[in-house]
């Protein structure tokens, strides 16, 4: 596939993906309808959904951990058989080494690349400047603090210059003003070369502030895409600075409309429309 | 606690056992019914520490002990050596080919289940007096406590960095070497004292049971002649002999643990 014809393909293409398990005791659990997704080469998607309702699933099929049920998965127009090489993909969860450095951590995607040592420790020193962590590169993981040990992760990811980006949650677990940092600084890293994103999550500030486009998802079981909002704010985006936009907020309820009712069905909550406005969850 | 005080006591509990086996064993807490002095811990029994330190020093001086270390020790190193490099390549095998470890489960729980002294006798039939009946008994001890550690540290690499791994473009290779190797090895470290400590257990053993050298034969031979001071005399130098194995043993892993997370201490 030649560099012209990729720019134009769509990055990621889920056609007809489902998510089924078997259960132990016999039966099948359907975690995800057939759903289809695509994310355009250059756009930045946010898969919003409820806790449980499927959506690393699907970003793990993208990235090729794991063949779906059902449905096939094209990358930039080619069937997906394994791994998908050409992702990054960015953990929820401390994915680093933890027997590795800061900068054998970022060095490594490049080693694995066949990058002479020498050189991959350069880059991974560079990259790890981009990230605010110049002074860092011999740190051990244990020795960096959760909002550090994302910025290596991203770094990591980064460094290897995937064409398609799958993101799981990965401020979840950070406080709110360290996600804010980190926000800012993956979409200063987006923005200077525009790759495919796949980004989930289930904060709504987080996905409208983000994202191109915002699909939300079902709460599971059987979950599907039951909403896609473009999200039209302009680019460069200031994360603290859009937030205060009056569109910003005609699309936070726009989606939390869509999202509410299934947010309330995850915790068993009666679901009765706008009536249930005054409930606190 | 700082360390001054700690090793003061320490060393204090040293001091209060010795000095009441001193005293008891050298002071007549009575007299018998014969006539004789009764002691809480008679001499034949029990000698007396100053006896003991003082036989530890003359066979130091004589320079007899020194032949008897050297065999202990190239016993269990060689015991260590084997045993540890088949436990982690056993171990790592085993983990990456679950059909494999599937199949000779059973097996290596009942070989592990086996009370390893009684191999000793067997060992000396197949393996003759010399060094090699010791080995091989530390090898058993060993190759076990390794083979599990290493068996669960490959088995248990966390899922989401085995992920994140391959997401990076390695290959198995790498895997072994960047992931499953360091992940096994640091479970190998933490069973590193015990290891040593049993490498250590099978020579002395086997050399009790059997033997012309060593420390354990050196035990042996002073309980055959109910020489107590002796006995004990060898006790001190085994113990000394296992911590200062141990001592060695820490100042290896420090610097291959440092990745993992340890008291962070402020300044």
């Amino acid at each position: 596939m030649s560099e012209a014809q990729q720019s134009h393909a769509t990055a990621v293409d889920l056609r007809g993906v489902s998510v089924a398990y078997g259960l132990s005791g016999g039966g099948r659990y359907e975690a995800v309808q057939p759903v289809d997704i695509s994310v355009a080469d250059g756009e930045f998607v946010a898969v919003l959904g409820p806790t449980g309702c499927g959506k690393s699933t699907l970003l793990n099929i993208a990235a090729g951990l794991m063949p779906p049920s059902s449905g096939e998965s094209l990358i930039f127009g080619q069937k997906l058989a394994g791994l998908n090489t050409v992702a990054g993909y960015l953990f929820q969860q401390d994915a680093l080494m933890p027997w590795k450095t800061a900068r054998d951590n970022v060095a490594i995607g490049l080693e694995t690349r066949g990058v002479r040592r020498r050189d991959a420790l350069v880059a991974a020193d560079a990259f790890l400047a981009k990230v605010g962590l110049a002074s860092f590169g011999d740190r051990y993981p244990h020795q960096l603090s959760g909002g550090q040990r994302k910025r290596v992760a991203l770094a990591q990811v980064l460094v290897r210059e995937p064409k398609i980006l799958l993101m799981d949650e990965p401020f979840g677990p950070l406080d709110a003003q360290t996600r804010l940092i980190m926000s800012e600084l993956l979409l200063d890293l987006w923005q200077a070369d525009r790759k495919a994103v796949m980004f989930v999550t289930h904060d709504l500030d987080e996905a409208i502030a983000l994202a191109d486009r915002v699909l939300v998802m079902s709460a599971g079981p059987s979950s599907k895409i039951i909403g896609n909002f473009d999200i039209p704010l302009s680019r460069p985006r200031d994360i603290a600075e859009v937030r205060s936009e009056p569109e910003f907020h005609r699309l936070h309820s726009a989606v939390w409309a869509c999202l509410r009712e299934e947010v309330r069905k995850t915790y068993g909550l009666p679901v009765h429309g706008k009536k249930a406005e005054g409930v606190e969850a | 606690m700082n360390r001054t005080k700690l090793l003061a006591l320490q060393i204090s509990v040293a001091v209060v056992a010795l000095g009441l086996w001193h005293i008891f064993s050298t002071i007549p807490m009575g007299t018998m019914a014969n006539g004789k002095p009764f002691y809480l811990l008679p001499q034949f029994f029990f000698s007396t520490p100053l006896e003991v330190i003082e036989r530890v020093i003359k066979m130091f001086v004589s320079g007899e002990v020194y032949r008897h270390l050297a065999i202990t020790l190239i016993e269990a190193m060689l015991a260590f050596v084997i045993g540890g490099i088949s436990g982690v390549m056993i171990g790592f095998w085993f983990a990456r080919k679950p059909l494999v470890a599937a199949v000779f489960d059973p097996y290596v729980k009942m070989m592990n289940a086996l009370p390893r002294v009684v191999l000793a006798p067997i060992f000396a039939l197949w393996f003759g007096l010399g060094i090699w009946s010791k080995v091989w008994l530390g090898v058993t001890l060993v190759f076990f406590i390794v083979f599990f550690n290493v068996y669960q540290g490959v088995r248990e690499v966390s899922p989401v960095v085995l992920a994140n791994a391959r997401m990076l473009g390695m290959n198995e290779r790498q895997l072994l070497r960047h992931v499953y190797w360091p992940a096994a090895l640091s479970w190998v470290f933490s069973s590193l004292h015990t290891s040593v400590g049993f490498a250590v257990v099978g020579a002395v053993v086997g050399e009790y049971l059997g033997s012309s050298a060593g420390l354990g034969y050196l035990i042996h031979q002073a309980e055959g002649v109910f020489d107590v001071t002796g006995v004990f005399a060898g006790m001190l130098i085994l113990m000394i002999f296992v911590m200062l194995i141990d001592f060695v043993v820490t100042l290896v892993e420090k610097p291959l643990l440092v990745w993992r997370p340890g008291e962070t201490k402020t300044v």
